[in-house]
């Protein structure tokens, strides 16, 4: 029942600038598709691609191998939830789903059904005599999301749908709309600028970064094997630390100072030498103050949060970097000296330019063998 | 300290409270009072004999049936133009549309009963093109007099309201409205149907009422073009006015009557909008888009056709301005200024200095007590207060003629004797334009958050200090530019000016008026010109100022 999408080297031009250009990408049946980037970054006007209230200046766009760039936003079946959720001031809630099924000349009773059932899905039923202004964004969110779905549509677009709700209704409408998606298996597009949230309800992300697609992949994917600095730096938090590849004893491994650990899996072709990047993230750093070997660092100031503790630390060359422990240290005033190990097999490895990742198994979702 | 702030503004309240009891409840109870009041004896008697004699003489009760045709007609007329004009303008792009917009708001500015005199000057009995077209082809050109002429007046003056409300509610529509009700399913037409002719109902509705109102009380036009066909306020004016057999206590019951009819309108319009309120913002306005083919054609055609039709009555005045005529009334097709040497430059220009001042001083009079009014009503609210906010809201449901035939029950003799006086016409043109500021500056204040007024008190600033340095200053560029579109208003107001005036008191529009019936059209001309170009200048300084091209009036 389900479609996939297929966009095939797509072009989108405003005036004289070129917003996107060639980008292909594939969404399989019944997946939950995320884009994902800074603002800016196109994400939104592919979307707008997708359900044609952009034109599209080269390329197609085909659902379940039908290309639909001629077909008119009306006849293309895809119902979209928008960033303000757009409810119809003038209608109440049972109107505003009712809207687009009387549109298509569905007997009443089955309408009256229809709408039933999916203000039950979405927990609204007892609002349903409400006028919208009498709703709350999380309200309003829900009924925009059952008035996308109750039409039956082939293609789910959402764009940043939570974006104007506040932080933990957010996280209880991220779950909702993830659980719902599953429920009615839907083939869904969703944009968001939010990492987090992008993580926590897709099945996949298309990263997205000036008009063009970074990676796709899994959020775990996503989140362990950046394919460059920029996803690295975007997806989660990355320490960014310039180093030269050194081999001991045929080993392949880095120098941090006088500290050297092996990296398992650093392509074969980097030499003894190589200037590369290493990103490492705050938990891929471990303290030990038993140790006197490492990376040797100095506290300047440390946040404690419950579940963990920030500390910011300044390394010999005079960079800052952040470190996330499980536990405290015992000594964790100002200025204590420390030495840092890192998890080898955690951590990215670049291309002195930031744009490959070294390690295997990290280039993209080919690789990793989704 | 606290205390004391709170006393000069009770003071403040009170002396306006009691000024618009003077100016607006006392000349009213006045009407009221002399339309129950029997004329014949000394003693003071209850009666109802006018309203009798008004609903039991078919030469009476009919001019208001007339003037329900008229309006009802020239209502829905208006909004058949002004819904498309504004939905075509905001949707797609034309060329010009920024001089479309400015012809459109100039052509509503001035006076409908020019608007009346010129449509004569080109179709009327002896107008150019019924000559024109009778003798070369020998065709019979429809007559433009009675119910035909009226409404055509009206619609064409009065489309530009409905335009302009409709375009600030598009404005406010938010896109993805369109866009939610496009991916439902729906096309073009009916996403205009079902999504935007429902959210710009409200706005649609206070426009229609602002047009109702308009056309029901304006006297000027069907006096001029209606010729047998009768109106409601030209029997007002007739009886007040007349040379034969002049009724004041009737003329009074009459005021009563209308009154009571604009009040219903008024309530309805208020219940009706209310109900169908929403609040609208728009993240993304509607989208202009390159119209293409057929739809192309026929929304220029529309857009600029409409346009023509509007500022046409205009062109025709300015061009026969420079007409010369002899004595005044006979054209000798000639081109030359002589209508200029006759007013304009004439010892006894006193009508245009008068427009000017008393367009100065009831402006400056309006902005002042509208500020107050605003502050009072928005911060200090209070019994006092609500009630001040009630009283200034009834000249807008007051006909400008009934206003005028108030303050001269009210203001004929002494200790009030104001009539003959130019301090009666400027308190009247203040009045009458009053709502229209108070509103405004409500609105303005309301945008200003009290935090920033809670600021400079907390900085040590008494709340007087803090409404002379702050939110006056900060209302200031809002209010000016609501006082040019008041001004422009002012200058073009008739109904009450033409019942108030005497011979030294005599405005633009009132010797225009004269003139027209005198016949003496070049001087009307060019008095009417003058009145455009002060209009179209101080429009110009709207737009400098305001910096946006979107007027409210």
């Amino acid at each position: 029942m389900s479609v996939a999408i297929n966009i095939d080297k797509v072009t989108k031009i405003f005036g004289k600038d070129t917003i996107i250009s060639g980008l292909s990408l594939s969404v399989k049946p019944g997946e939950f598709f995320t884009l994902l980037g800074p603002s800016g970054c196109g994400k939104t006007t592919l979307l707008r691609m997708i359900i044609g209230f952009n034109s599209i200046e080269g390329g197609k766009i085909s659902i379940d191998g039908k290309v639909v760039n001629d077909i008119p936003t009306n006849l293309r079946n895809m119902g979209m939830v928008f960033q303000n959720y757009a409810i119809f001031p003038h209608m109440s809630v049972k109107e505003n789903v009712a809207f687009g099924l009387k549109n298509r000349k569905i007997a009443k009773e089955e309408i009256e059904q229809r709408v039933e059932d999916i203000l039950d899905t979405v927990k609204i039923k007892h609002l349903k005599d409400r006028m919208p202004s009498q709703l709350s964004g999380g309200q309003q969110q829900r009924v925009a999301l059952a008035r996308a779905i109750v039409i039956h549509p082939e293609v789910l677009l959402m764009d940043e749908p939570l974006s104007n709700l506040d932080a933990k209704l957010r996280v209880e409408m991220r779950n909702a709309i993830k659980l719902i998606q599953k429920k009615i298996g839907i083939t869904t597009i969703y944009v968001t600028h939010d990492q987090e949230e992008a993580l926590a309800v897709s099945d996949r992300i298309a990263i997205m970064n000036g008009g063009v697609i970074q990676q796709i992949g899994t959020p775990q994917a996503i989140y362990r094997r950046p394919v460059n600095t920029f996803v690295a730096t975007f997806i989660g938090l990355s320490n960014i630390l310039k180093t030269k590849v050194a081999v001991r004893n045929g080993v392949q491994g880095l120098n941090f100072g006088d500290y050297w650990a092996a990296i398992p899996g650093l392509a074969e072709s980097t030499q003894e030498g190589t200037e590369v990047i290493v990103a490492v993230r705050p938990e891929e750093f471990c303290i030990d103050e038993t140790i006197t070997t490492g990376i040797p660092a100095i506290i300047r100031h440390s946040v404690f949060l419950g579940v963990n503790t920030h500390y910011f630390l300044e390394l010999s060359d005079g960079q800052e970097i952040e470190v996330i422990q499980n536990t405290e240290l015992t000594n964790n005033s100002a200025g204590s000296k420390v030495y840092l190990t890192v998890d080898a097999p955690k951590i990215n490895v670049f291309t002195a330019d930031g744009t490959q990742n070294l390690i295997a198994g990290g280039r993209g979702d080919e690789a990793e063998g989704l | 300290m606290k205390q004391k702030g709170f006393n000069i503004w009770i003071g403040i309240a009170v002396l306006l409270l009691s000024f618009f009891v003077l100016f607006v409840v006392y000349p009213l109870a006045q009407v009221l009072y002399k339309s129950v009041l029997a004329s014949n004896t000394s003693d003071i008697t209850f009666t109802m004999d006018y309203f009798q004699k008004f609903f039991a003489r078919k030469y009476y009760w009919s001019t208001l049936v007339n003037s329900f045709y008229v309006t009802v007609a020239s209502t829905l007329l208006a909004s058949l133009i002004g819904l498309p004009m504004a939905y075509l303008l905001r949707s797609y792009k034309v060329p010009g549309s920024k001089y479309l917009n400015i012809l459109i708001v100039i052509s509503y500015l001035s006076p409908p009963f020019i608007g009346a005199y010129a449509w004569i000057q080109l179709f009327g009995r002896n107008g150019f093109w019924t000559k024109f077209l009778t003798e070369s082809f020998g065709w019979h050109v429809p007559s433009i007099y009675g119910f035909t002429g009226i409404v055509l007046v009206f619609s064409l003056q009065s489309f530009p309201l409905i335009y302009m409300y409709v375009s600030g509610a598009l404005k406010n529509l938010d896109n993805s409205l369109n866009e939610a009700a496009e991916s439902l399913g729906l096309n073009a037409f009916q996403r205009v149907i079902k999504i935007i002719l429902p959210l710009v109902m409200p706005s649609l509705l206070a426009g229609a009422l602002l047009v109702f109102m308009r056309v029901f009380s304006d006297f000027g036009t069907p006096m001029l073009i209606g010729e047998g066909f009768r109106t409601f306020p030209v029997l007002i004016y007739t009886q007040f006015m007349g040379e034969v057999s002049t009724d004041d206590h009737f003329a009074a019951a009459l005021c009563v009557i209308i009154i009571a009819i604009t009040l219903i309108l008024f309530f309805m319009q208020r219940y009706l909008s209310n109900k169908y309120a929403y609040s609208m913002t728009a993240l993304k306005p509607m989208e202009q888009v390159e119209p293409k083919g057929i739809r192309k054609l026929f929304a220029y055609l529309f857009v600029y056709g409409i346009a023509l039709l509007a500022i046409l009555p205009q062109l025709t005045v300015i061009y026969t301005s420079f007409l010369e005529t002899s004595g005044g009334t006979v054209y000798t097709g000639n081109l030359g200024f002589s209508n200029y040497e006759n007013t304009l430059l004439a010892k006894d220009n006193n009508s245009i200095i008068n427009t000017y001042i008393f367009g100065l001083c009831a402006i400056s009079l309006v902005v002042v007590i509208g500020v107050f009014v605003a502050y009072l009503t928005a911060r200090k609210k209070s019994f006092v207060t609500e009630m001040l906010d009630t009283l200034t809201m009834f000249p807008y449901i007051i006909p400008g003629s009934v206003l005028g035939i108030s303050f001269l029950y009210a203001f004929n003799s002494r200790p009030l004797l104001l009539s003959g006086t130019a301090i009666i016409i400027i308190l009247s043109l203040a009045i009458r334009r009053m709502p229209y500021t108070i509103r405004s500056s409500t609105a303005i204040i309301s945008q200003i958050s009290p935090s920033i007024e809670e600021a400079a008190i907390s900085l040590g600033s008494t709340e007087f200090q803090t409404f002379r340095k702050v939110t006056v200053p900060m209302m200031l560029p809002g209010v000016m530019a609501g006082a040019i579109m008041s001004w422009i208003t002012l200058i073009s107001e008739l109904s009450s000016s033409i019942i108030l005036y005497t011979s030294s008191t005599s405005t633009l529009t009132v010797a225009i008026y004269a003139e027209v019936i005198r016949s003496n059209f070049g001087n009307a001309a060019a008095y009417s010109t003058i009145l455009t170009l002060t209009s179209i200048v101080s429009l110009l300084l709207f737009f400098k100022l305001t910096k946006n091209k979107d007027i409210s009036v």
